[in-house]
């Protein structure tokens, strides 16, 4: 085989691939009464892909992502209530704003690894949580932020309650940064990740400038996460408190285990296991679903260390 | 470990073994050298610039390539994928987001120009963690060439190599680019004196002497503190 072609195999669109995203139209059709809970899916979804690109590619193990993915519902929330609802540039302003903030913290983020990393991340994400918390009078604190009117998309597709436009928004976005978070991965930045995370000590001993990288990295998923958010914000017309929580940064961190870090489809297949199961079983006992969830991880964790798309993996094996 | 009063020239193209008992500061030198360590005085130049103020990964830029005593590599990379990035990272490619890997062939096939000489050709598009023992070590090797160094420092680059496969090891290593300055750590004397033209003795973290085989092997302190053949143990 030629080396070119090698690479060239590594990024060719699979069949199941293509099978997959015309699988995420089907809710339009098989499940309409579901459209919202396929929306929230599709945003928790591109909140774990935003977290891959840092944990799967890059080896940040982080415990407080949710502080960019707040900081764009709450951009978008804010900018709606305030100054304009046109949905877009709403997104566009929170995606930039998060990113802003994803790489002055970046700063601190890329000097430190393992145990330090995970606290610093968690205590990055609960300092935001409390900021938020006490700015009552702006972000309505406990109470969440009501009063978000959103314009129809292109002023013609209404948010309306069915969810149609959230979930076809939503899906849209999603894509869009799936392409670009795959573009990312197959670039020469893409391999420099990886080898990153295979051994940052052999990184500057083959001229890499690791920090760098990382810094560029983190700020790429700071924006996404904050789309993420902005997009949660627009469809549900409203921002709680729990954007910013402790909660969200372990549940995306949970998806992410559970679908397979560092395979791009992983988290996406994390969001719809984990929001269906977690749907189906708070019908059933809203208090003890948490349960289920924990069973599950400890499962798949002690079977299928590469999580269920790991194992789902093997049996499809890419050709080289 | 400690290394001091080092004063040491390395001419171009010179094939250097660096010897010396256990805890004698090889290692230490090494990382001095490549900036992995500060030293707390003197100056380290490569050329005519001085250096002691870059980080590794400058210094690499600028031409300075080492490998590692116990395999440093990317496990879950392939020979291919692992020496590729090497070159892209010295052609500045690496924060390119944009454009995909199969673009940059120039990068890949020299990839390959590297991996044929050591051997590595079958092995390009296994995983790292695959491969054989002696093959990772060669791939230590080929991730270092890949910087295009002007100097090349290898911390025992047959470290648990069996005796026979050293030497094919040792093969490869003297068969690289002649203007090319080689630095190697090597405990096994037979292979030091067959591939190394000077020889520098490390104890204690100085340098106790340094020399043509010849000189090195005729030294009686050599013969004393490190070949063993005093009894003032």
């Amino acid at each position: 085989m030629k080396s070119a072609d090698f690479f060239q195999e590594q990024i060719r669109w699979r069949p199941i691939e293509i099978a997959f995203w015309i699988a995420t139209l089907l809710p339009f059709v098989v499940a309409p009464a579901y459209l919202q809970l396929a929306s929230q899916i599709a945003i928790t979804a591109l909140f774990a892909l935003s977290l891959d690109l840092i944990l799967g590619y890059a080896g940040i193990v982080s415990l407080g992502h949710a502080a960019y993915f707040g900081v764009g519902a709450y951009t978008a929330g804010l900018l709606a209530k305030h100054a304009w609802g046109e949905p877009l540039s709403g997104l566009v302003v929170a995606g930039a704003l998060a990113g802003m903030v994803g790489y002055l913290t970046s700063h601190i983020i890329v000097r430190f690894r393992h145990l330090a990393l995970i606290m610093l991340t968690l205590g990055l994400g609960l300092l935001l949580h409390e900021a938020a918390n006490s700015a009552s009078a702006l972000t309505g604190g406990a109470d969440g932020l009501q009063g978000v009117r959103i314009r129809p998309l292109f002023e013609v597709f209404k948010f309306d309650l069915y969810g149609r436009t959230a979930y076809a928004y939503s899906l849209v976005v999603l894509f869009a940064c799936f392409l670009v978070s795959r573009r990312i991965i197959h670039s020469p930045f893409g391999l420099a990740l990886r080898g990153i995370r295979e051994n940052a000590l052999r990184m500057p001993a083959i001229g890499a400038p690791s920090r760098a990288h990382l810094r560029k990295v983190y700020t790429i998923a700071a924006l996404i996460a904050g789309v993420a958010g902005a997009l949660l914000a627009q469809t549900t017309e409203t921002v709680s408190l729990e954007v910013l929580s402790f909660g969200r940064s372990a549940d995306v961190l949970v998806i992410l285990i559970l679908g397979g870090a560092g395979r791009l489809y992983g988290g996406l297949l994390g969001a719809i296991i984990y929001m269906v199961a977690r749907d189906q079983f708070s019908g059933i006992n809203p208090q003890y679903w948490y349960f289920w969830i924990g069973l599950l991880l400890v499962t798949v964790v002690m079977l299928l260390p590469n999580g269920i798309l790991g194992g789902l993996a093997k049996f499809f094996p890419r050709k080289t | 470990m400690v290394a001091q009063d080092i004063d040491l020239h390395l001419p171009q193209g010179v094939r250097y073994a660096l010897i010396g008992p256990n805890g004698a500061g090889k290692t230490t030198l090494i990382n001095l050298i490549t900036g992995m360590l500060r030293p707390d005085a003197g100056r380290i130049a490569l050329g005519e610039e001085d250096i002691t103020s870059l980080k590794p990964d400058a210094r690499v830029k600028r031409g300075l390539a080492r490998t590692f005593q116990i395999n440093t590599l990317f496990p879950h990379l392939t020979a291919l994928e692992a020496v590729t990035l090497a070159v892209l990272e010295r052609e500045g490619h690496s924060k390119t987001w944009w454009r995909p890997l199969p673009a940059y062939r120039g990068a890949i096939d020299e990839a390959h120009c590297i991996l044929r000489p050591l051997n590595l050709e079958k092995a390009a598009y296994r995983l790292t963690r695959e491969l054989a023992y002696g093959q990772q070590r060669l791939l230590e090797i080929a991730l270092a060439l890949a910087t295009r160094p002007r100097v090349l420092l290898l911390d025992e680059p047959a470290a648990g190599v069996p005796k026979d496969e050293s030497a094919e090891l040792f093969e490869a290593i003297s068969g690289l680019a002649q203007d090319l300055t080689v630095l190697f750590i090597e405990h096994d004397m037979n292979v030091v004196f067959r591939f190394a033209s000077r020889i520098i003795v490390m104890v204690g973290g100085r340098i106790l002497v340094q020399g043509s085989p010849q000189e090195i092997a005729a030294n009686a302190r050599v013969r004393e503190v490190y070949l063993g053949k005093g009894r003032h143990g």
